[in-house]
């Protein structure tokens, strides 16, 4: 059968029959490279598409529809005029910082890519502490977003860019913690592991009520760290025009608006991942010929569904909910998810010290 | 213990309020029938706009070539930024007496904002909001209108 796995196994066998090993790995270097770069730039042209189209029907209107078969080539086309732009530098603006950010920002979320599980076998870098990995990572971001503001010289930038930082700092508390109540269950911080643990059921079913409530407090965290509304205080269009990319425009502009899409998909990867059981399909107890079934679709369709299947659900939030005001964020975080999320890891600890998980 | 239970009545109602709004979203994603949209220029014979839609002002003439405005210039006293201009005449009727009437309902369209006050405030019903919304011409004198239709007059029994 051919899969993903088979693919990536031929490449390699290829390369280091008719290469010798130094260079055969910095083939599969590059190989790699392009491969995260086109995988970013197809996830945002897809990810803009899906967010329109989504916000278009949530709001009872048809959405883009004219550009390429029924709409679209709509972000193609969006991106060739960004292209097109000029990219602007203002004159007050610290110019090194000023043009750095948007590929800090950029960069945080290609190095995100590497320990994501996308089909069985198939992941850049199987790192041992996965879980630490992304999220250490994942705070770099808000670096970027910060020199960002602060390379503006613009009011507004900075303040988009201070909220963004007081933002990211409270929720990634909440999410590490609903990401430790997973490892305190599967016993390992590698991403591969961690599903291998899934094999006979994902731990959202697994791990009774406290799971699904980390679950809940995950989607909720990384919500906030992407700056999606309703916690999109570091854009905040209607406040601060657009927060901290305000003074961007062109090429500049693109990336920060790429880096939020493919963090989006990468943090539902990574939800996906620990608690709906990655690339594992899904399996109901005994039914072994339903199964069976389950088990004819490859490995990386399933991962895509449940990924998309989550960042859907983002999406719904986005287009749903009321914006909070920042002091309402920083409540919502300190008063409610952190408590909750403290209580719940004792609670799964009990539950994996007990055994009581299946 | 009542500030727990304080607690978990919020978290209780905060989030019972936020799946009914998600239902309703859910509720639009999955029913495009309910979407109030239109793809404008392909369905421009079969348009449907609502019936409060306000495009421009129009005189309504009926078949005889009648208009109900008496020219008393209410609606040109009503406009907030002079679109309208009402020039009037004397005329003379049999009895002798002389009698105000519209001459010319001159209508900028280019300075109208539609805000309906001149339709509320004209006391005979003479003008209507029409739902014509094409209005794209190249010069723009053209959107100076006169609406009294040459030689119209003013409808029987309407004082």
């Amino acid at each position: 059968m051919l899969s993903i796995e088979s693919i990536t196994g031929s490449i390699q066998d290829f390369l280091f029959a008719n290469l010798p090993g130094f260079f055969a790995v910095l083939v599969q270097f590059a190989l790699v490279g392009i491969f995260v770069i086109s995988l970013f730039a197809v996830l945002g042209l897809v990810l803009v598409f899906m967010e329109r189209k989504v916000s278009a029907y949530m709001q009872i209107r048809v959405g883009p529809n004219r550009v390429g078969f029924k709409g679209t080539a709509q972000t193609l086309a969006d991106t060739l005029k960004l292209v097109l732009k000029e990219g602007l530098t203002p004159i007050g603006a610290d110019k090194f910082l000023f043009n750095l950010a948007p590929f800090v920002v950029m960069i945080g979320a290609m190095l995100l890519m590497a320990p994501i599980p996308f089909a069985r076998n198939v992941q850049i870098w199987d790192v041992n502490i996965g879980v630490l990995y992304i999220s250490a990572i994942s705070s770099i971001a808000v670096i970027g977003i910060l020199m960002a503001g602060w390379a503006s010289n613009n009011k507004y930038s900075l303040l988009g860019a201070m909220r963004s930082g007081a933002q990211i700092v409270s929720y990634e508390l909440s999410a590490g913690l609903s990401i430790i109540a997973i490892v305190i269950l599967s016993g390992s911080l590698q991403l591969s592991e961690i599903i291998a643990s899934q094999e006979n059921g994902w731990w959202i079913f697994k791990g009774h009520v406290p799971a699904l409530i980390a679950f809940v407090i995950f989607i909720i965290a990384v919500t906030a760290e992407t700056n999606r509304a309703p916690f999109d205080m570091a854009e905040a269009e209607s406040e601060l025009t657009a927060g901290f990319h305000t003074e961007y425009s062109g090429m500049r502009f693109a990336l920060f608006f790429l880096a939020e899409y493919v963090n989006i998909f990468i943090a539902c990867a990574i939800g996906a991942t620990l608690f709906l059981g990655g690339w594992l399909p899904f399996h109901i107890g005994s039914w072994t010929a339903f199964n069976h079934i389950m088990d004819y679709i490859p490995s990386s369709i399933w991962f895509m569904g449940k990924t998309f299947f989550l960042i859907f659900i983002i999406m719904w939030f986005r287009w749903t909910f009321p914006r909070l005001r920042i002091d309402q964020l920083l409540n919502l975080e300190w008063k409610y998810l952190l408590p909750i999320s403290l209580i719940n890891v004792l609670i799964m600890t009990i539950i994996a010290i007990l055994g009581w998980h299946f | 213990m009542s500030f727990i239970k304080e607690y978990i009545r919020t978290v209780y109602r905060a989030v019972s309020s936020l799946l009914k709004g998600m239902k309703l979203t859910g509720y639009y994603f999955t029913h495009h029938k309910e979407i109030i949209t239109q793809n404008y220029p392909e369905n421009r014979d079969t348009l449907n706009l609502p019936e409060r839609f306000r495009g421009e002002v129009v005189l309504t003439h009926n078949e005889d070539n009648e208009h109900r405005c008496t020219g008393c210039t209410a609606c040109e006293l009503a406009c907030p930024n002079g679109t309208i201009k009402i020039i009037t005449q004397f005329d003379v009727n049999e009895e002798g007496k002389k009698k105000k009437a519209l001459n010319t309902f001159i209508y900028h369209l280019e300075l109208c904002t539609m805000c309906n006050l001149c339709i509320v405030a004209c006391p005979t019903d003479a003008i209507k909001m029409a739902q014509n919304f094409e209005h794209s011409v190249y010069d723009r004198s053209k959107l100076t209108k006169t609406l009294n239709a040459p030689g119209s007059k003013l409808m029987e029994g309407v004082e």
